[in-house]
């Protein structure tokens, strides 16, 4: 089997050149999906007979924390692949996921404390579910000031993909947590293995959400690793003949 | 499937969730504008740097042949 394919997955060159090709598409799809899912969930969705309107955070809520918890898997398993390969491109995409799964841990965060006021009477309990976010927020941010907090960028590279590796043990806990301990904090909506407890008409717009999210979140991944790699490649020949190419002060 | 709400004041009250709702959705949208923003403005950062060290690097090449053509005649002999 030739592994070219492999190493040219490692090359931020053939990344850069690739992507540029997929980009309007996800923006337009995860804009488009995103759109219609607001709307539905927002005005077309019926009423939860027990929470009111309050529910509809539920839209944005649950697909900010299932990427919040699928941009950790990522940025963890591209740490990893940086570490056993020595991949260039893989701490890149490490690097990038770190600040939009903080921001993402913060949507999930924000939308269930405002969520928790109208239908537990509080912002903020300290039960299981709660603080391992929060906890994955701080891993987040910790993976974003350990990677910069190196003169040698590699140094960088190798310290935070250690941390976002350690750091998968809080995955687990969060998915669980609703499982293992009491806790205010409703078990999940949407199961793998049995029926979900949601009525169709609330679920579809809810699906859409999700759907979108992923696409919003390709889409994000790939505008932050596109921006670091040209920030890391400066030097290169390729990024001068890029760049090079519309700047007006070239055509002399 | 319709529209929940009688009018577009009701739906802004959300049964008096209002505040909650438009709460959680806006700072959601707005971190969510600041995901493509942040990205976007780096890269036309980038951009503006490496043509403003292009123009130097142009502008220091042009001085160089400049001075090269003035000083030959004062070269002595």
């Amino acid at each position: 089997m030739s592994w070219q394919w492999f190493h040219r997955l490692g090359s931020p060159r053939w990344f850069y050149q690739k992507t540029s090709v997929w980009l309007p598409w996800l923006g337009t799809a995860s804009l488009l999906l995103l759109a219609v899912g607001i709307a539905w969930g927002l005005g077309f969705a019926p009423e939860d007979f027990k929470q009111g309107n309050s529910y509809r955070i539920i839209y944005i809520h649950v697909p900010a924390a299932f990427l919040a918890l699928a941009g950790y898997y990522i940025m963890a398993i591209c740490g990893a692949i940086g570490l056993i390969w020595k991949m260039k491109l893989s701490f890149v995409v490490m690097r990038a996921a770190a600040p939009i799964g903080a921001a993402l841990t913060f949507i999930a965060l924000f939308t269930g404390a405002v969520w928790g006021k109208p239908t537990w009477g509080t912002y903020w309990v300290w039960d299981a579910r709660i603080t391992s976010m929060l906890i994955l927020f701080f891993l987040y941010l910790g993976v974003m000031a350990l990677s910069g907090a190196f003169a040698r960028e590699q140094s960088g590279d190798k310290a935070s993909a250690l941390l976002a590796l350690v750091g998968t043990v809080n995955i687990p806990i969060i998915y669980k947590s609703v499982d293992w301990w009491f806790t205010l904090h409703q078990p999940a909506t949407l199961k793998l293995t049995e029926a979900s407890t949601i009525d169709p008409s609330m679920f579809y717009p809810l699906i859409t959400m999700i759907a979108g999210f992923y696409l919003f979140y390709a889409w994000v991944l790939t505008l932050h690793t596109r921006s670091l790699i040209l920030q890391r490649e400066w030097r290169t020949q390729w990024v001068r003949e890029l760049l090079g190419q519309s700047a007006p002060a070239a055509k002399v | 499937m319709e529209f929940q709400f009688e009018n577009f004041s009701s739906f802004l009250a959300m049964n008096g969730h209002g505040p909650y709702v438009w709460a959680a959705y806006g700072v959601a949208l707005l971190v969510l504008v600041a995901l493509v923003a942040v990205p976007v403005l780096r890269q036309k950062k980038l951009r503006q740097e490496f043509d403003r060290q292009l123009r130097q690097e142009e502008a220091r090449r042009r001085t160089a042949k400049q001075r090269e053509v003035q000083q030959e005649p004062v070269t002595p002999a």
